[in-house]
């Protein structure tokens, strides 16, 4: 048995010494330019979309090649943080807004303000640039968007009386309320709100109210719960348990959770990502109506942006021909097919027309598309402790207070003594 | 007799219904492998999908090159379950048959290194396999699987290797056996179900490994299933479940035809008869 063993063994380290190893000789002083390319797509027919583009590419400049590796969502920060300590980062990868800043901080991340072109520049807009802007660096290219809309079964509308409005105007939450009101009846509610996790969608909601939760004076910053902050989550809450036009299932449900109600026609209206479109598409029942109804508004539409980005490793050897490769990759054409892979909303302006011409504004993309303008930087994004505070503290306090097991005020308390403890 | 019967019927029932709680995920997994998206959202799901259909096996497979990533697994996966026994093997035999205090401090020492947990390791051993060229190879991947799985595999062996009779060992030193015939003859079949079990743990370990695998391996020709399969899961944990179900099933097969292959040789060396006082 041993000596078996010993043969098995000997053979299958032959095997590995032999097959098991990747071609690491990306630092070549001669030849091609090779650089890696960490991509986390995960939809079909972005999958398809980044890996086309990246071949075309490689098929176009000889002398820049580009390997396409693909990671995924929920393990690219210890990915990344591993490979940036142990200086074998990836030349370009894809993340989003606020994970790349604790990397910028580190000194990880190429400085792209210098390496991109002004033409790319003007094409997004300043509010945007700023969610990439680390201490004056620009250490992103952003590149999609996810805004809140509202997915809306058609039918209930039109039973109830209720007209869609069209892109660029929207309700406002008095509207919404109103006719969240008209749609419950039969069983049916006017609206599911997913808030198992309701830290990230509250502080997006809240700037429509200009609710910004972090107050930075002489270098301090704290969290505030004034009447602004306490408008979103008060409205919500009276939706289902003053009004009760939400349903109370809904609260412990994640982002697509609600959607067998949906279909079914126990809920009428689905706030959410402008993604949830693609579940529509793909998973609606034959003959189910839907509509993509604008994002609601307070005193403005704004919510906040967290747009997917790419970035170059500051260790990169092949910064330039990175920053040449993320142009191409992100030019208008290009960036509208991926926003349309991903149902997520570009940042170019010319991409977003190129995308509303391509599909004609049908399955929201009109909505979504116009959307993208009420997207700017808030300023929990800019806050280092936010990731601490949300799990901490805001997401369970939220979730009690969505429970109707807390106050109002005593949200606010548990929010404020929250923040004292982790931005001291 | 009728009050065992009863019993008897009891226990079948308990233990059909802990066969079902075992097997209910897999099914599960295989009812999902062909429903099509819009099943996967019924308020009332079935077991048994209404419009069957392969389109998940068939992206699972286009879309992720899962064939190439099981071949990787199994390669890795066997050469950890064999390099493990092969070491394990003989500092098992020594600590269990020579007592000497370093032995019981080398346990104590053994134990001790799986209290650190994999976050603190990874960026150390990143460094060190990167100076000696190891970083994106699966060679690298089997050492540190194998010095992983070492420790609970050591423990596990001494255990076997204790439950033999020493007397079997000096019958056949009194035949006139030298030491290595004795080992080889005598305890080496005996040992057999040790030797399988410790394998399917070191197997099993390195098969469902993820976080060393995706921080070593960074050329997608090296990438195991897990890595793999965790592509089909995006932000927010939202995850396409058809493929992801039928490319899952796909991974479980070559496990559990290794453990079909090995689970006959757990019983093999039994013992029963071979001392009697």
């Amino acid at each position: 048995m041993l000596r078996k063993l010993v043969a098995v063994s000997a053979a299958l380290l032959i095997g590995l010494s032999g097959c098991g190893s990747g071609d690491d000789d990306d630092t070549s002083s001669e030849g091609p330019v090779k650089l890696r390319f960490l991509s986390l797509a995960w939809q079909k027919d972005s999958l398809a979309a980044n890996r086309e583009l990246v071949d075309k590419w490689n098929a176009e400049h000889t002398d820049i090649q580009v390997e396409y590796v693909q990671g995924d969502w929920n393990s690219v920060h210890d990915q990344l943080l591993t490979s940036f300590e142990g200086g074998d980062a990836p030349d370009i990868f894809q993340y989003e807004s606020a994970s790349i800043g604790e990397f910028a901080k580190q000194g990880y991340l190429a400085d792209l303000s210098g390496l991109l072109s002004d033409g790319f520049k003007s094409e997004i807009s300043q509010g945007i640039w700023d969610t990439v802007t680390v201490d004056g660096k620009v250490v992103g290219a952003p590149f999609l968007l996810e805004s809140q809309v509202v997915l809306a079964n058609k039918k209930l509308l039109d039973a109830a009386g209720v007209t869609v409005p069209a892109a660029g105007q929207a309700w406002t939450w008095d509207e919404f309320q109103a006719n969240a009101q008209k749609l419950t009846k039969g069983g049916t509610y006017g609206v599911a709100w997913a808030l198992k996790s309701p830290t990230n969608r509250v502080m997006n909601l809240s700037l429509n109210f200009d609710g910004k939760f972090f107050y930075t004076e002489g270098g301090k910053t704290e969290v505030r719960v004034g009447d602004a902050e306490k408008e979103i989550p008060r409205r919500i809450h009276d939706m289902i348990y003053v009004s009760k036009t939400a349903s109370p299932d809904a609260v412990g449900m994640g982002g697509t959770d609600p959607l067998p109600g949906f279909f079914a026609g126990k809920y009428a209206m689905l706030p959410g990502g402008v993604f949830l479109r693609q579940q529509m598409v793909e998973q609606a029942p034959a003959g189910f109506e839907w509509v993509t109804l604008p994002p609601v508004k307070g005193n403005s539409a704004n919510q906040a942006a967290n747009p997917q980005t790419l970035s170059i490793s500051e260790d990169s050897s092949g910064k330039k021909q990175a920053a040449q490769f993320v142009e191409y990759f992100l030019n208008p054409a290009n960036q509208a097919r991926l926003a349309q892979g991903d149902w997520l909303v570009p940042t170019g302006k010319k991409a977003g027309e190129e995308l509303v011409k391509a599909t004609g504004g049908k399955q929201g993309w009109d909505v979504a598309v116009a959307s993208a303008a009420d997207l700017t930087i808030a300023p929990f994004q800019t806050v280092s402790g936010y990731p601490e505070w949300k799990t901490k503290f805001a997401t369970p306090a939220l979730q009690q207070y969505f429970a109707n097991k807390i106050t109002l005020d005593q949200l606010g308390t548990q929010l404020v003594d929250g923040g004292k403890q982790v931005l001291r | 007799m009728k009050a065992s019967r009863t019993t008897r019927a009891f226990q079948y029932l308990a233990l059909s219904g802990y066969m079902v709680f075992l097997g209910f995920p897999l099914v599960w997994m295989l009812s999902t492998s062909f429903k099509p998206p819009r099943e996967m959202v019924e308020i009332h799901p079935t077991l048994v999908p209404h419009n069957p259909t392969l389109d998940n096996y068939v992206d699972a497979f286009t879309e992720q090159e899962l064939g190439r990533a099981a071949l990787n697994s199994l390669q890795v996966s066997l050469a950890t379950a064999v390099l493990t026994v092969l070491v394990a093997l003989p500092a098992a035999y020594a600590l269990a048959r020579f007592k000497t205090r370093l032995g019981t401090v080398a346990l104590g020492w053994v134990l001790l290194s799986q209290l650190f947990p994999f976050v603190l390791l990874v960026i150390p051993l990143f460094l060190i396999l990167r100076q000696v060229d190891l970083v994106n190879t699966h060679a690298g991947l089997v050492l540190v699987y194998v010095v992983w799985a070492l420790p609970f595999a050591l423990w596990m062996l001494q255990g076997f290797v204790r439950n033999i009779p020493r007397e079997l060992e000096e019958a056949a030193a009194v035949d006139g056996a030298t030491r290595l015939q004795t080992l080889r003859r005598v305890v080496a079949p005996l040992l057999a179900p040790g030797v399988v079990a410790t394998s399917l743990f070191a197997f099993i370990s390195a098969w469902n490994e993820f976080f060393f695998a995706l921080v070593l391996l960074k050329s997608p020709d090296l990438a195991t299933l897990p890595v793999t399969l965790a592509r089909f899961v995006g932000v927010e944990g939202i995850a396409r479940l058809g493929p992801l179900a039928a490319g899952s099933l796909m991974a479980t097969i070559p496990s559990l035809l290794f453990f079909a292959f090995l689970q006959r040789r757990l019983t093999s060396g039994s013992l029963a008869g071979a001392v009697k006082g």
